[in-house]
């Protein structure tokens, strides 16, 4: 009798330390996830000022719309945790206004450099919408694992905060915008 | 980049989602990409040299329908060889949620994944039981492609979770030239349809109904219509007196497609709703074909909102005739139609479509080591 129930004790725990240890790798998948699509987010929008950078700094673009588009990707780049998403939003919003003037392509187009430039522009912005959809996937799916009791219960996150979406508005240019 | 693209339905079965397939491959090698596509196949089907096949589908109920799959031990067994042999930079799957070789490969594979979700549907039983079973395949999957905002819906509603955007492709030059059919238009006349005739959601009926109210008043209207279905069906809702101004091609084939396009004055595209894309639309425009189509979302969108052809209320046969005789009478509005549509479809040709979807590659791969067999599950 009590051989029996000793065995079902020990086979109930095994089958719960083996649940524990799937939910825990499922998590640490997660996190994995998780820190590429970061650190592909991260590069896009680094990627995104750097381009904005480069066009300002081209001599292409009349000096006032140089100077708005420079320091609204200083500010970007520049940018502490805090303040990260508001400064991208506005470098996204400077683009908007400086890309969609009339002509912008046209003018663009006729100097040499600017076909190049405007590609890489287009590559830029676009990277930035992608990386920051999967980015905010991988953050909500972590964040319900995160939340599940337990993962809760078991610390199976370790001391972890649950991962921030990263919402910005990242509206391309209507010029810019392909689909 | 060396990408890996799983297919889950027939290769030589044509489809949306294999026409789909076969140009965005072909569209990333002309670009100087390597390309391999995975794909159930008959054992004696032609398949071209960037093909491999994993066996035989079979055909199975699933959501409603009929399916051909392929699933179990051996087709798994032949997408983990294909990508042990295959080194992929990354792996691309498509209707990963379809229980078929997509949702395979993600069971079997480590590393960037990137999935398109192709179909669209409101409410679906078995995506609701399945759910929960793909999980753990799903959540695998770096990045999420949408074709059309239904099918993102829709997969927000069904999986959760969100997708980029990034339509269908149309191969524009396949379409810019072509003779019309003997016979046929364009003469000031000619309305065009193409699909299913047999098919409700393709709206043939609004347009039969329009028909009718148009014909007494127009002697040289005409209907042209592309499709397979039974045309005695068709015939019996025409009133016999104007039976003989409908034209019915039945199943045309590709060459005699691009024809049809270039016979009309207007082509019609009825659609009820349920499209989510509309590639016929894409076609007729990179014809150059006036177009007159329903208000659904899907054509609005692609239409620039009725910049490059005219919309009317879906489902109205008495707005489609309206519309219809007002563009009929205005050959000027037509060729100032035709001109935006061939501009606006260029948004939609391959080789824009295969650069978005090659930067989704590049996001997802950023800083990976490529795709690998999963030792796992």
């Amino acid at each position: 009798m009590t051989t029996t129930v000793i065995l079902v004790a020990a086979v109930v725990v095994v089958l719960f330390a083996v649940y524990v240890s799937w939910r825990a790798g499922r998590l640490d998948r997660l996190h994995i996830r998780l820190e590429t699509a970061q650190a592909a987010l991260d590069a896009a929008l680094l990627r995104r000022a750097a381009v904005c950078l480069e066009l300002a700094g081209s001599r292409i673009l009349d000096p006032a719309t140089s100077l708005v588009l420079a320091a609204a990707a200083h500010e970007a780049r520049t940018a502490g945790p805090d303040e990260r998403e508001h400064a991208e939003s506005d470098l996204s919003r400077t683009l908007r206004a400086v890309v969609d003037q009339e002509r912008f392509r046209e003018k663009l187009a006729e100097h040499p450099a600017g076909t190049a430039l405007l590609e890489e522009l287009d590559t830029a912005v676009a990277k930035v919408v992608y990386s920051r959809r999967f980015y905010n996937n991988a953050a909500g799916v972590t964040r319900t694992a995160q939340r599940r009791w337990l993962a809760r219960t078991l610390r199976l996150a370790g001391h972890t905060d649950p991962p921030r979406f990263f919402d910005i508005d990242d509206e391309p240019p209507e010029s810019l915008a392909t689909g | 980049m060396n990408v890996g693209i799983v297919c889950p339905y027939t290769w030589e079965v044509p489809g949306g989602v294999q026409a789909h397939i076969r140009d965005l491959a072909e569209a990333l090698i002309d670009d100087g990409h390597k390309v391999s596509v995975i794909a159930p196949a008959a054992d004696d089907a032609e398949l071209p040299a960037y093909v491999t096949s994993a066996g035989r589908a079979v055909p199975v109920p699933y959501n409603g329908s009929v399916a051909r799959l392929a699933f179990g031990f051996l087709s798994a067994n032949r997408v983990r060889k294909w990508i042990r042999e295959g080194g992929f930079d990354v792996l691309h799957v498509h209707e990963p949620a379809v229980p078929s070789l997509g949702v395979l490969a993600c069971w079997v594979a480590r590393g960037p994944i990137v999935a398109t979700f192709h179909a669209s549907y409101a409410r679906s039983r078995a995506m609701s039981v399945a759910a929960p079973m793909l999980q753990s395949a799903l959540e695998k999957i770096t990045g999420r492609i949408a074709v059309s905002d239904a099918a993102r819906k829709t997969l927000v509603e069904h999986l959760g979770g969100d997708a980029v955007l990034i339509p269908n492709g149309v191969t524009v030059r396949r379409y810019a030239e072509g003779e019309p059919l003997p016979g046929w238009g364009p003469d000031g006349g000619v309305i065009g349809f193409l699909g299913r005739m047999d098919e409700p959601r393709k709206g043939l009926a609004v347009l039969l109904e329009a028909f009718a109210l148009l014909a007494p008043e127009r002697p040289g209207l005409r209907l042209l219509i592309a499709g397979p279905g039974d045309p005695d069906e068709v015939l019996d809702r025409v009133p016999k007196p104007y039976r003989d101004r409908v034209g019915l091609l039945g199943m045309v084939s590709e060459a005699d497609k691009v024809r049809a396009y270039h016979s009309v004055d207007v082509f019609c595209a009825p659609n009820l709703g349920g499209e989510s894309f509309g590639i016929v639309l894409t076609e007729a425009m990179s014809a150059g074909a006036p177009i007159l189509a329903s208000d659904i979302p899907a054509f609005r969108r692609v239409l620039g909102e009725g910049q490059a052809g005219a919309l009317f209320t879906t489902g109205d046969p008495a707005a489609l005739a309206r519309e219809a005789a007002r563009l009929l009478d205005d050959p000027g509005r037509r060729a100032k139609l035709s001109d935006e549509a061939r501009q606006a479809v260029w948004k939609y040709d391959w080789s824009t479509v295969a650069r978005d979807v090659l930067r989704v590659y590049e996001t997802v791969t950023h800083a990976s080591a490529g795709v690998v067999e999963d030792s796992l599950p």
